[in-house]
């Protein structure tokens, strides 16, 4: 091989190098472009929509009647929905969610943990429409023995159905954090002579509260995204209540039922659901921002 | 006199204390068997009402006007094709930003803002991906409501699941096999190739198949995108006796998919269709459940065995 066809080849394989790191880059962007189409995506439709109706209205009106012809747009009505849901499942979701995260790391034996944690991960994973089929057709069944002016569609079985559908992202999340609480520190509540439950609930909850917080965010924006356990079991039915005793519509509710119809592209019922959807997206965002300053505010260092 | 109070007080303490220790004991294990029962409950429930549709005619015939006629052929079709087109855009996409931001990326606020964002869209709700390839597959892009369409949906969807579970599997490969491989004159994508890759694929191999597990029982953003309900015919077949022979005509088909399939029949009010809901939704759980259990088993496996 002369001096010059090594070259060449050195110089092909730099450039190969460049070529597939360039590729690789690339395919790493696809995460920022899908965040930039979904923003574009939601702020288009929606000016659209907020030229019809005005933001005050949007926000002020209390009736929800968007594909009638006395058109009301009061996304108070779906966002009601969207709250009471959301509040019967972190209402089970996160005790259960925390209490589990805390026996499993500092009380089960080692077994026990191994054997729990996958098959939480299983209750975690089973599709949402199966969730809201057990919802309709086993607890809300289950709640009228119990109750029995119970309406067929409503709040309260799908909430909870969708808090023990949360369980497993809290406890999991939440175990972890307590995990990485350093063993010393254990270790000195218990030469102090405190006992498991105290050293739990006074020194490693506290110190694994940032974990913790993040765990109940994740919970919140799952609930409050949720969809098909609310649009089988709580009726599609545009209702304004704080009442979980009642069937209600929730903005993610609402949008497959407009996908389900038959909407024409472009027309204002079609850009409703962009406007609900960027007003859920805003929420979320929220709840982000605030769980990031929640864990700055609590973060411990060892 | 006092001192032996004090002490009876003091034991008395001792006891209560150790009792409420029992007690979170009981309590915790109570709370994990909700979870469980739950999950039992769910589980018989379906099998109980759906054991008795459950036979071949049920994955060989099209949904029906008549229940007791109806079956899930499209449905399993569709979601197979779906799952294909998935896996073709996601799997691809995720490892390699995932070996992007392991391996290669420097320390800058490109890398920062791509970190960011892939944890932000692991906690954007799906129905807000619906909307997405609604507002820009179906209609900008022009795919309309196809099988192309709720691919890409739900690629973009599990993608977070893949990149985060390649990272961590690329991570976990300690730094002296990459320095073996530099000493004896390998490139970076060599290095890549023929030691990163090999050694993560189990790990990443179990993300991919998380990832898909969630993606067959995504309901919310597949009717988001307008997907039909009722489907009583299969998309056009890949494969033609007449040259070329294969076609992607399917790929711009109408489709179903089984967590559709099953919402239709759930919110039927007759009970009969309401038990091919149950024999429908026994099947989707068996399917996520085996592939949710490899993924575990895999895990497993994979810490068992590897001692570097």
């Amino acid at each position: 091989m002369t001096p010059g066809t090594r070259l060449a080849a050195r110089r092909a394989r730099i450039l190969r190098e460049r070529a597939i790191e360039a590729a690789l880059f690339l395919a790493a962007l696809v995460s920022v472009f899908t965040t930039v189409g979904i923003v574009y995506i939601l702020v288009k439709e929606s000016v659209v929509f907020f030229e019809q109706v005005p933001i005050t209205r949007f926000l002020t009106d209390t009736q929800w009647t968007p594909l009638f012809d006395d058109a009301h747009f009061g996304i108070v009505v779906l966002l009601s929905g969207t709250l009471t849901s959301s509040a019967v499942a972190l209402a089970i979701a996160i005790p259960l969610g925390t209490v589990i995260a805390i026996y499993l790391s500092e009380f089960a034996p080692f077994r026990l943990r191994e054997v729990a944690k996958p098959f939480l991960e299983l209750l975690g994973g089973v599709p949402t429409i199966v969730y809201g089929y057990f919802a309709l057709l086993f607890v809300t069944p289950l709640l009228q023995r119990i109750y029995p002016e119970l309406p067929g569609f409503n709040l309260l079985s799908a909430g909870i159905v969708m808090g023990i559908m949360i369980i497993p992202y809290v406890s999991s999340i939440s175990e972890d954090a307590m995990r990485a609480v350093p063993m010393h520190l254990r270790e000195g509540s218990y030469a102090m002579g405190a006992t498991r439950l105290q050293t739990a609930l006074r020194v490693v909850v506290p110190a694994a509260f940032s974990g913790l917080a993040s765990a109940y965010i994740l919970g919140i924006s799952r609930a409050v995204g949720e969809t098909m356990i609310l649009a089988v079991a709580a009726g599609m039915q545009p209702n304004l209540t704080f009442n979980p005793l009642e069937p209600a519509a929730t903005i993610t509710a609402f949008i497959v039922q407009v996908a389900l119809g038959d909407l024409p592209h472009g027309s204002i019922g079609y850009q409703t659901i962009f406007a609900a959807g960027l007003t859920l997206m805003l929420f979320t965002l929220a709840c982000n921002i605030g769980g990031h300053f929640l864990r700055k505010r609590f973060r411990e260092s060892y | 006199m006092d001192q032996s109070r004090d002490l009876e007080a003091i034991r008395r303490l001792i006891a209560a204390r150790k009792r409420y220790d029992a007690l979170f004991g009981v309590l915790g294990l109570i709370a994990l068997m909700i979870g469980v029962l739950t999950f039992v409950a769910l589980f018989a429930d379906m099998a109980w009402n759906g054991m008795g549709r459950l036979d071949w005619d049920f994955f060989t015939h099209y949904p029906s006007r008549r229940p007791a006629q109806a079956g899930i052929l499209s449905a399993w079709v569709g979601s197979t094709l779906v799952m294909l087109t998935t896996a073709f855009f996601a799997v691809p996409l995720g490892v390699a930003a995932g070996i992007y931001l392991e391996e290669y990326a420097r320390k800058n606020w490109i890398t920062d803002l791509i970190e960011i964002n892939i944890t932000n869209l692991a906690g954007v709700p799906s129905i807000v991906y619906g909307l997405l390839a609604l507002g820009l597959f179906v209609y900008q892009f022009g795919f309309g409501q196809s099988i192309l369409s709720a691919g890409l949906t739900l690629a973009l969807l599990i993608l977070p699941v893949v990149i985060v579970a390649t990272r961590e599997a690329i991570r976990s490969i300690p730094q002296s096999i990459r320095e073996g491989s530099y000493a004896l004159g390998a490139t970076q994508w060599q290095t890549v190739r023929y030691h990163i890759l090999p050694y993560s694929s189990a790990g990443i191999l179990t993300g991919i198949i998380i990832g898909m597990a969630r993606a067959i029982g995504e309901t919310a953003p597949i009717i988001t995108i307008g997907a039909l309900t009722f489907i009583a015919f299969l998309p056009p077949a890949p494969l033609k006796a007449e040259p070329p022979f294969v076609s992607f005509e399917w790929l711009f088909s109408p489709f179903t998919v089984m967590p559709i399939q099953m919402f239709n029949w759930t919110s039927r009010p007759e009970a009969a269709f309401q038990v091919n809901a149950a024999a429908a939704g026994f099947v989707l759980v068996l399917m996520t459940l085996a592939m949710n259990g490899v993924a575990i088993w895999l895990r497993y496996r994979l810490r068992r065995k590897i001692k570097w």
